[in-house]
């Protein structure tokens, strides 16, 4: 019988496939994201600039937040451009940055203005990416608009880093692929929130909930009341009010005769400043006695802004919050000298993580080394970094949440200057926050999709 | 029951301002036959006229902030505290109700202004027309004051002697009433302001000629009184009644730019609830408004009608408006056909 020799052996076959996979995969391997170059995504920047678009609230009840995240914003381009002390840029680890821009480009920015109003937000965001070319979006002080300016990000192909949003549906069931939250959310205020409120006013209280009517409100409501149920406390009533309703009033009327013990303020910005001052100076709650217990009020997300803005009312009242410049880290003394030398006041939050957000962003440009948004997406999901100021943070890929330490913290009774106004009760260890991605649902949709379409 | 007493006086706290700004809309609509869009707009100007003084008795130096060691840090004291101690700083506090001593002026030039300015050229000209350039004077006010104060809220602290809650339920023998004190203070200014109002209407020569104007401005003319110039001063009076309400508001709600706009439309719903060109309708409208917007607030209220809260007042206006077009108290040919 004769062997025919011109017949491919099995371990012919095995080997020519081996050599031309290897040949293939050649330019990938030297030239990194080298087809990712080649391809057209919305608003690839192609001259010496790379544009940020910045949506803030410069007006509406949030209008305090924004006016901070648009300092933090203006400083974080200014230390990316290798302009002033370099901030953060100096504490990030592990980091790509180099302080020449990004990826070489000089950063610019343009600017809007959300009006804490999901239209308004989206309307200024496409404007942004379509006119101005941003390449990525940032910002919001609402998670109304966060989520609205989210979805719509996604649909176009731009990257959101989201600035202050506190809704569990950011990262829950409206989570998209193309939104980061670098900020904690409700769940986690609950839970570092629920012990403290356990051991400061025990467990046998009974709550009254005034919320902000929108999805931020819902979702806080619903984490603080199980966290505080959990404890023991009843919840007698959850009050839905307005978003910028300006006078609570006939909403606080009621609270002292529900039998309730404990006010919850699930409000945020100006409607926070205005229900604690209405609560606290003008039916001068926290002097009164219920149930045989001081009465007490709880604002679960707390800020120094608002602090500033409620003045004495704060004073004893317990809360959470993302960051506070007072932490004794390094990262956090570099940003409060950096931002209080160039603005004459401390960081807010909301300042922090827009701040942090935006060298995120470049951070996860540079290791890409492109701009083509699904590798910036790979760079950023599952990045675990320290030197941001909230300790080792980890950017989950799951849900594009990061987890972090997360604060309790009180206003102070007896400031020592003018931006003393909170005190840092704990510091509310990452495992304590951490939870499970499926409890909120959502789904992240793709990374590939058509650019500038929406 | 204490529940109901205590919407009754939050009721009346936000009728209070409700019936003052109606009853210079009222007032102008009754004598000049103008609908002013703008009135919504004096009543904000008469709370920056607050923030305003405030500012002005808050003048400071700055000084370095030794405690701050982060940062090169500055902090303010005002000259008030600087040169006079606590007398200062008593001045500072009692601001608010001062301020209507700078308010009172202002807002009576203002008015005459806007009269004699614009409102007096759009006497013969329809309704449209005169709420679109009311309308417009308005925007162009706020956005003044936006550009001078910014768009975010000012807080305005009421005297501190003022400032917590009263024992109200002790003057009825019921416990565990006790209600904001500045808020019954505004209580009892508008219905100090509604009785000047009245009292200078009915009880002086001049009020007695206005009223005849408004009832019959050809005869009163007829008569050789120059009513024209009367009007301007109500115009003036007008405004001044809304400015003083925008005042005392200030430590209720921290004043910004387009405070005006949110009562506007309620003051307007008020005066047809209470019937266009009837004083004592757009007073009893205000406080009744007021109440019920209060009352649909409660949670058991809330519970039967969901989001009531934010309608009751139109809703009001809707039923009124088909059972008694005319209003709670309006005058026959008033605005009709």
């Amino acid at each position: 019988m004769a062997i025919d020799t011109t017949a491919w052996s099995r371990r012919r076959i095995l080997k020519t496939g081996a050599a031309l996979g290897t040949g293939l995969a050649v330019p990938h391997v030297f030239v990194r994201n080298a087809w990712s170059q080649n391809n057209q995504f919305c608003n690839n920047p192609t001259g010496g600039n790379v544009v940020l678009g910045f949506n803030v609230p410069q007006s509406g009840p949030y209008a305090d937040e924004g006016a901070d995240e648009l300092r933090a914003f203006k400083l974080a381009v200014q230390h990316l451009n290798g302009e002033g002390d370099g901030g953060l840029m100096k504490t990030l680890k592990p980091s790509s940055l180099k302080g020449n821009g990004v990826l070489g480009k000089k950063v610019t920015f343009v600017t809007g203005d959300t009006q804490t109003k999901s239209d308004a937000a989206r309307a200024s965001a496409k404007r942004m990416i379509e006119a101005d070319k941003a390449i990525m979006i940032s910002g919001g002080s609402s998670s109304g608009v966060a989520v609205a300016v989210q979805s719509l990000c996604q649909d176009m192909g731009v990257i959101f880093m989201a600035g202050l949003t506190h809704s569990n549906d950011t990262t829950g069931k409206d989570k998209r692929r193309y939104g980061f939250r670098h900020f904690f959310n409700a769940y986690m205020s609950g839970q570092a929130l629920g012990p403290v409120l356990g051991e400061e006013y025990g467990k046998d209280r009974k709550a009254y909930h005034l919320t902000a009517d929108y999805t931020w409100g819902w979702t806080q409501e619903e984490s603080i009341k199980n966290a505080t149920e959990a404890l023991g406390w009843q919840t007698v009533q959850a009050v839905r009010t307005p978003l910028g309703a300006g006078d609570f009033s006939q909403y606080l009327t009621p609270v002292l005769n529900s039998g309730a013990d404990v006010l919850i303020l699930n409000h945020y910005g100006g409607d926070m400043v205005n229900s604690l001052r209405q609560a606290v100076t003008q039916f001068d709650m926290k002097s009164k006695q219920v149930n045989g217990k001081d009465f007490q009020i709880v604002v679960p997300l707390f800020s120094e802004l608002m602090a500033q803005g409620a003045g004495d009312a704060v004073k004893g009242i317990l809360g959470t919050a993302n960051w506070d410049w007072k932490l004794d880290n390094e990262a956090s003394k570099v940003l409060a000298k950096s931002f209080g030398e160039a603005y004459g006041s401390p960081p807010s939050q909301a300042a922090q993580t827009c701040y942090v957000q935006t060298l995120l962003y470049a951070n996860a440009v540079e290791t890409a080394g492109t701009f083509y948004p699904p590798e910036v997406i790979k760079a950023l999901e599952g990045f675990e970094f320290d030197g941001m100021g909230n300790g080792p943070t980890l950017y989950r890929a799951e849900d594009h949440q990061c987890f972090k330490d997360c604060l309790v913290v009180r206003g102070k009774e007896n400031p020592t200057n003018q931006f003393d106004l909170m005190e840092i009760v704990k510091v509310v260890p990452r495992d304590q926050v951490t939870y499970d991605p499926s409890i909120f649902g959502g789904e992240l949709g793709p990374a590939d999709v058509k650019g500038c379409a929406a | 029951m204490d529940a109901i007493i205590l919407q009754i006086l939050n009721g009346l706290d936000k009728g209070g301002a409700y019936a003052l700004i109606a009853l210079g809309l009222t007032l102008i609509f009754g004598t000049l036959g103008v609908v002013n869009f703008a009135h919504g707009a004096l009543f904000m100007l008469g709370a920056f006229c607050s923030v305003t003084f405030v500012r002005i008795l808050t003048i400071s130096e700055r000084v370095r902030d030794e405690s701050v060691t982060f940062f090169e840090a500055y902090k303010e004291i005002p000259y008030l505290e600087i040169w006079y101690g606590d007398a200062g700083k008593a001045i500072v506090a009692w601001a608010v109700p001062l301020s209507i001593l700078l308010a009172v002026p202002v807002m009576l030039l203002v008015g005459f202004a806007m009269e004699r300015g614009l409102i007096r050229f759009f006497y013969k000209r329809s309704h449209a027309e005169q709420i679109l350039v009311t309308f417009g004077l308005a925007i162009v006010l706020q956005e003044i004051v936006k550009y001078f104060f910014g768009a975010n809220p000012i807080p305005i602290t009421a005297p501190p002697a003022l400032a917590g809650s009263a024992d109200i339920g002790a003057l009825f023998g019921l416990p565990n009433i006790s209600y904001p004190m500045w808020r019954i203070v505004y209580f009892l200014f508008s219905l100090a302001v509604i009785a000047v109002v009245f009292a200078f209407l009915q009880l002086t020569t001049f009020g007695m000629v206005v009223r005849a104007g408004m009832a019959d401005r050809e005869t009163v003319g007829l008569l050789g009184i120059n009513i024209g110039r009367k009007f301007t001063i109500v115009f003036g009076i007008a405004a001044v009644v809304a400015g003083l309400a925008g005042v005392m508001y200030t430590p209720i709600l921290a004043p910004n730019y387009h405070l005006g706009m949110e009562f506007l439309v309620l003051s307007f719903v008020v005066v047809v609830v209470g019937g266009m060109g009837s004083l004592v309708g757009a007073v009893f409208a205000g406080f009744l408004l007021g109440i019920l917007q209060s009352f649909a607030s409660m949670t058991e209220v809330k519970a039967i009608f969901p989001g009531i809260d934010q309608i009751i007042i139109y809703l009001v206006a809707v039923v009124i408006l088909l059972v008694r077009p005319r209003g709670l108290m309006g005058r026959r040919g008033v605005m009709e056909a």
